[in-house]
């Protein structure tokens, strides 16, 4: 009896890459912020793009709201603050002579760590902002972009019969969620919103984020926050300031899961805070 | 890895599930070695023993889970932290396997102590199982240090096992064919040998998750992959 025996192989190697592609909103560049003698703001440069979520994280002091607060000039107000380089909102220079940044504001609204609605009604919370900017012709128009904003902030359905009451009446989270309606009722192109949830129960957080989730199908929304669960969950895009400085930028699941610089990796895995 | 936490106790958390693996690790590297030895020179006592302390691989791999669960809820782990709790629990079970397949070898060493010897397939078993234990070695080495070039090392030697396993095959066949006699005892030396093959197979996913590990990164590249043992016929002529 003759034996051979034979064998074969045969190899699939298969290589699965993607990429992303997307443009950018605001851009800021060599951004230097001083408030008096003290640096703020070293040197940052950072893309912020379209129809995203975008972090600021970073321990207490680190200059992420700083940045925010640069982002609609709400620094102008603050006494002995300058702030150089240049920040471009769709190309165009924020800081730029002749920008009226009434307008800007409107463009770039903003919701803050405590909701702080106007003692107002609840639809006069809304209606203000569309009224100072004539963005309604009468009073049909201003009902509708009152009722759609509330809607949008996912309020509608628990304020619907009571819009006359005060703003001031209902709960934290509901309070937050007006801000937002807000901010949205001037039809702004980016959100900034500075620690939305640090006042909220973990019921009203979660319901702010996941309006947030569905707002960046319509707007550009850039959330300085403190919880870095809060920036895993919502954001797509992350960026680490350390004192004054924009240590790294990246895609959320690589900051939290493989960050390169050793500051990020020390920040987010609880070693420096 | 540096620890020096805020919390000081996620770092005691973190230095318990380093120190349950590397005893697991041992544990396996030995079970192996003696679930082999026994093998070898047919000694049903150590076989016995081997069964017998498998319960305690499953047991630290139950501790393994339920530690990782409870430090995946109460600290949250980010970044290499979370890389570090993800792969313990991943090379904890691989340690389980690697424990059932030396297990399953002692059980058969049972069987085969009260046949013929066959040919002289243990040889090639034992050398099968060398190469093996000595993976096991440095990947828990590679564990230990963080060392990436190590755990990549291991992973391309895991060819060397599968050629041993491919001509391991082939001989058990030979046997086989010579003497049908035979067949019973190869039959169960060619499980024997796909236990090991597949032990090398378990080192190689814990090799890729020290790199993981390390590097935040799985290896892209395709290692070179030599088992052709389920190619193999027998051609009459």
């Amino acid at each position: 009896m003759e034996l051979a025996i034979h064998t074969e192989v045969s190899e699939h190697a298969h290589q699965d890459m993607y990429s992303h592609s997307f443009s950018h909103k605001v851009t800021a560049q060599g951004v230097d912020v001083f408030y008096g003698e003290k640096q703020a703001l070293k040197n940052v440069n950072l893309d912020i793009p379209s129809n995203m979520v975008t972090a600021l994280i970073g321990p207490s002091g680190c200059g992420k709201s700083t940045f925010l607060r640069c982002l609609n000039r709400m620094n102008d107000v603050v006494d002995g603050c300058r702030v150089q380089g240049h920040i471009k909102l769709d190309g165009q220079d924020i800081y730029a002579r002749g920008v009226d940044v009434v307008h800007l504001r409107a463009r770039v609204g903003m919701v803050f760590q405590k909701p702080n609605p106007f003692p107002k009604s609840i639809y006069d919370n809304i209606a203000y902002g569309p009224r100072i900017h004539g963005l309604a012709k009468n009073r049909t128009d201003l009902d509708e972009i009152v009722l759609t904003s509330l809607d949008k902030a996912g309020l509608l359905a628990e304020v619907r019969d009571r819009l006359e009451a005060p703003g001031t009446g209902l709960s934290g989270g509901q309070q937050q969620r007006l801000c937002i309606a807000r901010a949205i009722a001037v039809e702004p192109e980016v959100i900034l919103m500075d620690e939305p949830c640090s006042a909220l129960d973990p019921i009203a957080t979660a319901k702010i984020e996941e309006l947030i989730d569905e707002l960046k199908q319509n707007y550009t929304i850039i959330m300085v926050t403190h919880s870095m669960q809060q920036a895993a969950r919502v954001s797509q895009k992350t960026a680490f300031f350390h004192l004054g400085e924009l240590v790294e930028e990246g895609d959320t699941t690589d900051i939290f899961t493989k960050p390169v610089d050793e500051r990020t990796q020390a920040y987010v895995t609880g070693r420096i805070g | 890895m540096e620890h020096d936490h805020i919390v000081t106790s996620f770092d005691e958390d973190l230095g318990r599930l380093d120190s349950v693996i590397a005893e697991m690790g041992g544990l396996a590297e030995r079970q192996l070695a003696d679930a082999v030895k026994a093998l070898c020179r047919r000694d049903v006592e150590l076989a016995q023993k081997v069964i017998d302390t498998d319960k305690r691989i499953d047991d630290l791999e139950e501790e393994i889970d339920n530690f990782t669960i409870r430090v995946l809820a109460l600290r949250q782990p980010m970044a290499d932290d979370l890389r570090a709790v993800v792969v313990a629990l991943k090379m904890a079970s691989n340690l389980e396997r690697i424990g059932d397949y030396a297990k399953n070898i002692a059980k058969r060493t049972l069987t085969l102590s009260s046949m013929d010897p066959v040919g002289n397939a243990t040889s090639t078993i034992q050398r099968m199982a060398h190469q093996v234990q000595s993976m096991i070695q440095n990947v828990l080495d590679a564990y230990g240090a963080h060392d990436i070039a190590k755990a990549d090392d291991v992973r391309i030697r895991d060819e060397e096992v599968d050629l041993m396993h491919t001509s391991l095959f082939r001989e058990l066949l030979t046997y086989m064919l010579e003497d049908p006699r035979d067949i019973t005892a190869c039959t169960h030396l060619l499980f024997v040998a796909k236990n090991i093959e597949r032990i090398g197979d378990h080192v190689t996913s814990i090799a890729e998750n020290v790199h993981f590990l390390v590097s935040g990164e799985m290896p892209t590249d395709e290692r070179p992959k030599s088992d052709l043992s389920s190619e193999t016929v027998v051609a009459e002529g």
